[in-house]
């Protein structure tokens, strides 16, 4: 069973990076979140995002969040991925393995997966 | 949506955006029904939204024009026989405020869906809300799972998010660990 113990050794590392953290989030990824994400398959989606950032070691940098419809409905679920002076990219049609690749070509390695963006869809 | 828990996500993404602080769900099981209850203290509905909740031509966003949380939630409770109730206060009526909506379903009928992946729901709510205290309580006839978002900020401090990765991969291992003894 993950104890408390466990928690708290957590919450010790936690509050020593806190405070050398400068600017938490350089990279924002935000997933879409409501009915018609979450019918699509979003929670699988974010959770790869989430577990993926802390497998990779990109808490200090990534933030994983969510919003709800943004009326692109057809095209769930949606990712958006903002980073500081560069264009908002937007993934569209996204699973679990999508995101991985996501995290490690444009997250990590920061080109953009340009097929699984909005622009590459046959409308 | 082919498991109960993306109902369950769902439907307390609407008490989220109601700018619930408090939300609680319940699971309760047994040999043949599920009884799910999540409660807020959102701001509540008017009776006008109220009486239009069923109608999947009403929603209060902007960004499309058909809302189909609740009528989802509802044809899977009565396909197996079951019902949805929906309770809500209104901020302009009380201070009380805030919705409770509860759902029966008898899972040995044919058409009801495995309850699936509530650790998945849990986290996704999490990352998305951790300011909000979130209680969750599953009762099964095996056993009992908890979460409480109190409790692990008790632990955390106000410092430190529960949103973050490291802190996420705890709650996730705490719970998927209480659903396996359950199992044994």
């Amino acid at each position: 069973m993950k104890s408390l113990e466990e928690l708290m050794a957590i919450k010790n590392k936690m509050q020593n990076k806190v405070s050398v953290r400068t600017s938490a989030g350089d990279i924002r990824v935000v997933v879409g979140m409501a009915t018609c994400g979450i019918a699509a398959g979003a929670r699988p989606v974010l959770n790869a995002f989430v577990e993926g950032v802390d497998a990779l070691g990109l808490g200090d940098k990534v933030q994983v969040t969510q919003t709800g419809c943004i009326g692109i409905c057809q095209y769930e679920p949606v990712v958006e991925v903002y980073e500081k002076d560069k264009e908002k990219v937007t993934y569209v049609k996204m699973t679990a393995d999508k995101a991985k690749e996501v995290l490690e070509k444009h997250i990590k390695g920061g080109k953009p997966v340009i097929e699984y963006t909005i622009g590459a869809t046959q409308l | 949506m082919d498991e109960l828990a993306l109902y369950v996500l769902d439907i307390t993404m609407n008490s989220v955006r109601a700018g619930a602080t408090e939300i609680t769900i319940t699971i309760e099981e047994t040999d043949d029904t599920i009884l799910l209850v999540i409660s807020d203290n959102g701001c509540g509905m008017t009776e006008a939204q109220l009486s239009k909740l069923s109608d999947p031509f009403f929603t209060t966003r902007t960004t499309r024009k058909v809302g189909l949380g609740i009528p989802f939630l509802k044809m899977l409770a009565e396909m197996t026989g079951g019902y949805v109730k929906v309770e809500s206060v209104h901020e302009s009526v009380s201070e009380e405020h805030g919705t409770t909506t509860t759902a029966l379903f008898y899972k040995n009928h044919v058409d009801f869906i495995p309850v699936g992946n509530m650790t998945d729901t849990l986290v996704t709510l999490i990352n998305g809300s951790p300011e909000i205290n979130f209680t969750f309580i599953h009762k099964m006839p095996e056993g009992e799972v908890n979460f409480s978002s109190e409790e692990i900020r008790s632990i955390l401090g106000k410092d430190i998010s529960l949103a973050e990765p490291e802190v996420l991969a705890w709650i996730r291992g705490n719970i998927e660990d209480q659903y396996n003894e359950v199992d044994n």
